[in-house]
């Protein structure tokens, strides 16, 4: 019996201590308590929880906290469903405010294919560092420089290179608009999801110049504008660009219409299918 | 006449150009040609190996090579990187070195195990050359001799030592041992290092009168010569002295090393034993003893100054260097072990990046050096 | 020769490139390039604001009329650089690749002067003259920055300057357009040290200049009495030219980070702008032509030429004999702090001080790996800062450690990447990291 003792005593010893401790705690819990408000929790959970930072705030719980504290709408998260928006502004009883779901795409269809590259390039592979020289290896100075900035800034692996562009994948993209800060030639912009259409061209060049260095520039013929209503297209210098804020949006069977004679106008899903089919033809000539 | 001139004139079609950040030129030395300057330098003692140890020395300072380059190789395929590294030559530095650092007796598969525990270990797991903190060499060597302690510290003569030559190495080997080669009573001779001699001596910081005489017997004018040329037992590379030296010298010329690392080393070494023998004659032998012996100039020289793995500023180096002199002397004098300089040099390495984060050269046009948190290393 | 002395100092830090390349055209006399039937003027050609464009397409100008007015106190008025009749008001490819602004002059072959302005005095002129002259004839930094000169000519009242430093240094291989320039020209160099002094007020005028262009010196030396300014050698080390680093191995002081020269008391101008003084106070001509190097292995005739403002690159290497053989690389600048081309269609422009071919076999692409922690770069950095652990940090993202690292001081020089033994980009980091810095304050 005697050697019992001690392992006894141990346990005791050890029961005496835990329960004082969680006495102390217990007590300082109740001291110290910090009073959350229980509606900050209920819209971070409501929220997406990606944590992108793209509606500017420091992740989800963060914006949780500016809603419930009036600061921002609802609708203010670019990541979350409309169904997601209802469910936080019924729970808080505040406007819905009107949402206008965006996504993002790369104003660009010069890949390696169709965008002469005048020059070769030796250095470091990103965007704004090659942007620095001499505005870059390829021919035009206003197209993708094709080092993936942005595919690496996108948090949901949204943008993939192609061919030496990138491409936005629509069902992926949530529209957080990380990519828009990244690309030093302002190619990224956000548009409403519901924007099947693009012209996939930026730059500001006359036609023939844009001919020299790519084989799929916007030349301003405005057959795209004659096919459309008035005001779905925007004429801006030797640029045509969709007007994202028109009443109605190109219909994507405008692009069969227009017969745009570069083939810069284009659905955002027969971009990616076209440029994935140049890469497996690539693939399978290699 | 000027069609003529209008046909020689030649312009560029500039379809070619290359397009880069300035600078357009760039100085000829690269990481290989630093690599092969290493080499150069390490030919005195490859050759002063050979001469002391015969062809023995050749044979696994060849096996060296040969299992770090594999070693190297190999893991280059399995991690799935380009081989295209292997051209740095880096592989066949860390296998000299590792050669140099082991007994002339040591088996093959001990150079095994040495090639995979300096590329895998120290070197490759770390994300390869130039990411490493600890030096491949003397983490090969501190591993070795720690798990297979009976193979690092088996010596063999040199060919110099011989039944005649016994007398001066009489308390390496003895003229008996020799008798007994010579009458086919034993296969080889195996010698002592000085060190080693000293370090069963005695490891106690008190002034022990008998230790005197044993010191004396290792350490005197008569075989300072000796060591100085070599002729002693101990790893391939690190008895001779000599052509250590020489083959610092080149590494200066070549500007490869920073000279505060193995001046501040051995200018430390020298001045904490010289402190201690001077008061404590019983504790340690004299400084000249300790800088000829064991593997202090090869480290010096060859190992502590591995540009990845020292510091980058020569404030630091000097800093460096004095923390490599206590730790050897510390290790020497009252360490188990008879040699510190391998544990010195890896524990050193340890410290690199403090003493990068707090030598920091002051940016011109400022007053004060600008401390902040978190520099790289 | 005289067998006056000078004395030779030196900065810290720096490279010595091996491959020096001024022999090329050291030895060949300034030409001056034959008229041409087309320019293209780039609008801006100074740092600052951009000059407003004064003419339009159609109009008839003479030589050396201006063609655009300054555009605010840190910009310079623009000249036409010979008679005849504006094109077209274009954008064409600008030196650093982005389509820019440019006035293209056909020339009428007559090469009229317009109304030149009225000579000056110097000796007896106060220096608000003197720099309203300065301004109006449209000189910059030649050297490479193109600051507009007459801004650095006016420090505010509470900043004493104390030394005008000439800078003759011409650290970049390659180059000799300087050299050429302080050894044929050598008076107008020097009475442009003394009227810049004259207009600042400042007794202390200084050349600067590498101990390489030994001929030079010695011509300067000859006469540099006359004008009362002093000649200092300076050790051959790259980048001895550079503004903080020449005037630190001048006088020995230190400009004090982020701010300008006329902290420290000093003035540095370049030697082209000196000459381009003389001829704007004493002739009243503008600035309308430089003199530029064009040279590296491919030029057949490698040389120095006096081109005007608006000559294109193609043009230039014509005049210099074309080609041998197919260049890797074409330069404007030198080949330490030069930026690479990928056009032809650039033209000359005030701060052209050269345009360099690099050979194919001298154009590696470079395979950059790991930093092995040589040290080299921290004992190259004239700045005295830490490329390699910077680049390191550049290269994860992490801006705000390398703001901390002082990547703001940076120079550009490209010491660190040039001695760089793995290659590394140094540079180029450095640049994306200001730029990065500098986008995050704006915002």
């Amino acid at each position: 019996m005697e050697e019992y003792g001690i392992y006894i005593a141990a346990l005791a010893a050890m029961a005496v201590i835990g329960g004082v401790l969680g006495c102390i705690i217990g007590v300082a819990v109740k001291i110290f308590k910090v009073k959350v408000d229980p509606r900050i929790e209920l819209v971070t959970e409501l929220l997406p929880g990606a944590n992108c930072g793209g509606c500017g705030k420091a992740g989800c719980a963060d914006f949780a906290k500016s809603v419930v504290e009036g600061e921002n709408a609802p609708n203010k998260c670019p990541v979350a469903s409309q169904e997601q928006v209802s469910a936080i502004a019924q729970a808080l009883g505040v406007e819905l405010g009107e949402s206008m779901k965006k996504i993002a795409v790369v104003f660009c269809g010069g890949d390696k294919n169709q965008e002469k590259v005048q020059t070769l390039y030796n250095g470091v592979s990103d965007c704004i560092s090659a942007s620095l020289i001499a505005g870059g290896p390829k021919g035009c100075s206003y197209g993708c420089l094709g080092m993936s900035s942005c595919a690496r800034a996108c948090p949901f692996g949204a943008i993939e290179m192609i061919n030496g562009l990138a491409i936005v994948h629509p069902n992926l993209c949530v529209g957080c608009g990380k990519c828009v800060d990244t690309c030093p030639r302002n190619l990224i912009k956000l548009v409403p999801v519901d924007s099947k259409v693009h012209i996939y061209c930026s730059s500001p060049e006359k036609g023939a110049v844009k001919m020299k260095v790519c084989a799929v520039p916007c030349i301003a013929c405005r057959k795209c504008v004659r096919a459309a209503e008035e005001g779905q297209f925007d004429v801006n210098g030797f640029l045509v660009s969709v007007n994202y804020d028109a009443e109605t949006l190109p219909e994507p069977e405008i692009v069969e219409k227009a017969k745009c004679p570069t083939g810069c106008l284009l659905t955002a899903d027969q971009h990616v299918k076209i440029e994935e089919s140049e890469k497996k033809n690539k693939g399978e000539a290699a | 006449m000027s069609e003529e001139v209008k046909s020689e004139l030649l312009m560029p079609k500039g379809d070619e150009l290359v397009l880069s950040t300035s600078p357009h030129i760039h100085a000829t030395e690269d990481v290989r040609s630093i690599m092969l300057k290493v080499l150069i330098a390490l030919t005195p003692v490859i050759c002063a190996g050979i001469i002391l140890f015969g062809n023995a020395a050749a044979l696994i300072m060849a096996y060296c090579v040969v299992f770090c380059v594999a070693a190297e190789a190999i893991w280059l395929k399995l991690a799935g990187k380009s081989l295209s590294t292997l051209k740095d030559l880096s592989a066949i530095v860390t296998g000299i070195l590792l050669a140099m650092n082991l007994s002339a007796g040591a088996p093959w598969w001990l150079c095994l195990i040495g090639s995979v525990l300096a590329i895998w270990l120290a070197k490759q797991i770390f994300g390869g050359l130039g990411h490493n903190p600890f030096n491949p060499a003397a983490v090969a060597r501190v591993g070795l001799l720690i798990a297979l302690p009976k193979y690092m510290t088996t010596w063999i003569p040199t060919r110099f030592m011989n039944y005649t030559t016994a007398d001066y190495c009489q308390n390496l080997f003895t003229k008996t041992d020799w008798q007994n080669v010579v009458m086919g009573k034993i296969d080889a001779v195996t010698c002592a290092t000085p060190l080693g001699v000293v370090g069963t001596t005695t490891k106690v910081l008190t002034h022990n009168p008998e230790a005197v005489n044993n010191f004396a017997q290792v350490a005197n004018p008569s075989c300072y010569w000796q060591y100085f040329l070599g002729n002693m037992g101990g790893c391939l590379g690190e008895t001779s002295a000599l052509a250590l030296l020489i083959g610092g010298l080149i590494l200066i010329a070549f500007k490869l090393i920073k000279w505060q690392v193995p001046v501040f080393y051995l200018g430390s070494v020298a001045i904490i034993t010289g402190v201690i023998h001077f008061f404590l004659p019983g504790v340690t032998p004299p400084p000249l003893f300790h800088l000829l012996t064991g593997g202090l100039m090869i480290g010096a020289i060859f190992m502590a100054t591995d540009m990845v793995t020292s510091p980058m500023t020569t404030m630091g180096a000097a800093i460096f260097g004095v923390g490599l002199g206590i730790v050897t002397c510390t290790i020497r004098i009252w360490g188990n072990y008879p040699e510190g300089v391998s544990f010195a040099i890896v524990f050193m390495n340890a410290l690199v990046p403090l003493i990068d984060k707090f030598v920091i050269k002051r940016p011109f046009g400022y007053n004060k050096p600008i401390v902040e948190e978190g520099v790289a290393a | 020769m005289t067998t006056k002395t000078y004395k030779t100092v030196t900065f810290k830090g720096g490279v010595h490139p091996s491959k020096d390349g001024k022999a090329l055209t050291r030895e060949v006399t300034i030409q001056e390039a034959p008229l041409l039937n087309e320019y293209k003027v780039i609008v801006q050609q100074n740092i600052g604001a951009p000059p407003k464009v004064l003419v339009k397409k159609g109009d008839e100008v003479k030589k050396g009329q201006m063609i655009a007015e300054a555009g605010g106190f840190v910009s310079v008025p623009l000249h036409a650089p010979t008679s005849g009749k504006i094109k077209i008001i274009d954008r064409i490819p600008g030196p650093m690749g982005v389509p820019t602004e440019a006035i293209i002059i056909t020339a009428d072959g007559k090469d009229e002067w317009g109304e030149l302005m009225d000579p000056i005095d110097w000796k007896n002129a106060d220096g608000a003259t003197l720099k309203k002259r300065i301004c109006d004839a449209g000189v910059v930094g030649m050297g490479g920055a193109a600051f507009p000169s007459h801004v650095k000519l006016s420090p505010p009242p509470d900043k004493k300057i104390d030394y005008l430093i000439l800078n003759g240094a011409e650290c970049e291989p390659y180059l000799t357009a300087d050299h050429r320039l302080m050894l044929e020209e050598t008076e107008k160099v020097l009475e442009g040290a003394a009227i810049l002094g004259h207009a600042l007020g400042v007794k202390n005028v200084f050349i600067g200049i590498e101990t390489n262009k030994e001929d030079a010196i010695h011509a300067l030396l000859e006469k540099c009495e006359n004008y009362g300014v002093g000649v200092v050698g300076l050790k051959v080390q790259y980048p001895q030219g550079a503004e903080k680093q020449l005037i630190y191995a001048v006088t020995g002081r230190k400009v004090p980070a982020g701010k300008l020269p006329m902290d420290a008391g000093c003035v540095v101008q370049n030697v082209g702008t000196a000459a381009a003084v003389t001829d704007a106070v004493k002739e009243g001509k503008p600035l309308i032509d430089r003199i530029t190097t064009v040279t590296g292995e491919p030029i057949k005739n490698p040389s120095n030429w006096r081109f005007r403002l608006g000559t294109p690159v193609s043009k230039a290497i014509e005049l210099a004999g074309g080609i041998t053989k197919e260049p890797g690389k074409i330069i404007l600048g030198g080949p330490m702090m030069g930026f690479a081309q990928k056009s032809m269609e650039v033209t000359v422009m005030k701060n052209t001080s050269g345009i360099l071919l690099l050979e194919k076999s001298d154009v590696i692409q470079y395979q950059s790996t790991a930093c092995i922690r040589c040290g080299r770069c921290l004992s190259a950095c004239p700045m005295n800062l830490l490329p390699g652990s910077l680049s390191a940090a550049i290269e994860s993202e992490k801006f705000d450690l390398a703001a901390k690292m002082n990547v703001m001081d940076c120079i550009e020089c490209g010491s660190c990447a040039y001695i760089c033994p793995a290659h590394r980009p140094l540079v180029q980091h450095f640049r994306r990291a200001k730029a990065e810095i500098r986008n995050r304050s704006k915002k």
